[in-house]
């Protein structure tokens, strides 16, 4: 069988954190850390080493960008799509050029999200 | 502010409501805020800084945000930190959403949220606020835009 995707869903909103890791359940995924704002994020990304995160940018303590530049230090096989209510073009291209492998805007639909998830970890 | 502002805010909320439950909504005639409160039982605000500056906030009952979060989850129980938690993320995705007409120099703020219906919240006086109704099945949430 198959080795569990590792995954860290990281976003200040718990009704977000728990939508994604309720829309992710049919893929092969553990869910490893959640973190509600960017400093949590760091200290669980450190013990937890998932293969995949999903990362919000409006956070407190440290903004997702910042966030996604110190995991990709950390890491830099790490997969993250960031997923992010700042929906504008500029923000996209900023997280792609940092790392980022997967931009969703919010709202999203599971079918979105999966879809978007899909192609992060084929 | 001008129409064109309220039209971004319209169609940010009214797009949250089609992808999040896949039902429309439909925004009233928006006005200007006088001196009576709007503020419903929970409310996130979001304030704005950059380019523009100000704040926003989404104010709705209790009841509106509970059945949204049931959707959401897709679970019968939801709890009250849940049902906070939702109204700052709606008052963060309708702000963020509309940086795809401002750009990026508009930047918004974590989501503060505000629990009981017997206050007003505090805009900055010398800004004129502007309250956008809007209708999702039989609820009713309000949108309040203060904006230099």
């Amino acid at each position: 069988m198959k080795e569990k995707i590792k995954l860290m869903i990281v976003d200040d909103s718990v009704i977000i954190r728990q939508a994604i890791h309720k829309h992710l359940k049919e893929f092969n995924i553990e869910v490893v850390g959640n973190a509600e704002d960017g400093k949590v994020a760091l200290e669980v990304f450190k013990k937890t080493r998932p293969d995949v995160v999903t990362l919000d940018i409006t956070m407190p303590e440290l903004d997702g960008l910042t966030v996604l530049e110190e995991m990709l230090k950390i890491d830099e096989s790490v997969k993250v799509m960031v997923v992010t209510a700042l929906s504008d073009k500029s923000t996209g291209l900023k997280a792609i050029k940092l790392g980022a492998k997967s931009f969703l805007p919010k709202p999203f639909t599971p079918e979105k999200l999966r879809s978007s998830f899909e192609r992060l970890i084929d | 502010m001008n129409e064109t502002d309220l039209h971004f805010f319209i169609d940010s909320t009214v797009n949250y409501f089609e992808e999040v439950t896949n039902e429309k909504a439909t925004a009233g005639i928006p006005y200007i805020k006088d001196s009576e409160p709007v503020v419903l039982e929970y409310t996130g605000i979001i304030g704005i800084s950059g380019k523009r500056k100000g704040s926003i906030y989404v104010t709705s009952t209790e009841e509106m945000l509970r059945t949204i979060a049931k959707l959401i989850l897709g679970i019968e129980e939801v709890e009250r930190g849940e049902i906070k938690d939702l109204v700052g993320e709606i008052a963060n995705t309708i702000s963020g959403n509309v940086r795809q007409a401002y750009g990026s120099d508009f930047m918004i703020s974590v989501p503060v949220v505000v629990e009981g219906k017997a206050r007003d919240i505090k805009l900055p006086n010398n800004i004129q606020s502007f309250v956008i109704p809007i209708t999702w099945r039989d609820f009713k949430i309000f949108l309040v835009v203060c904006l230099e």
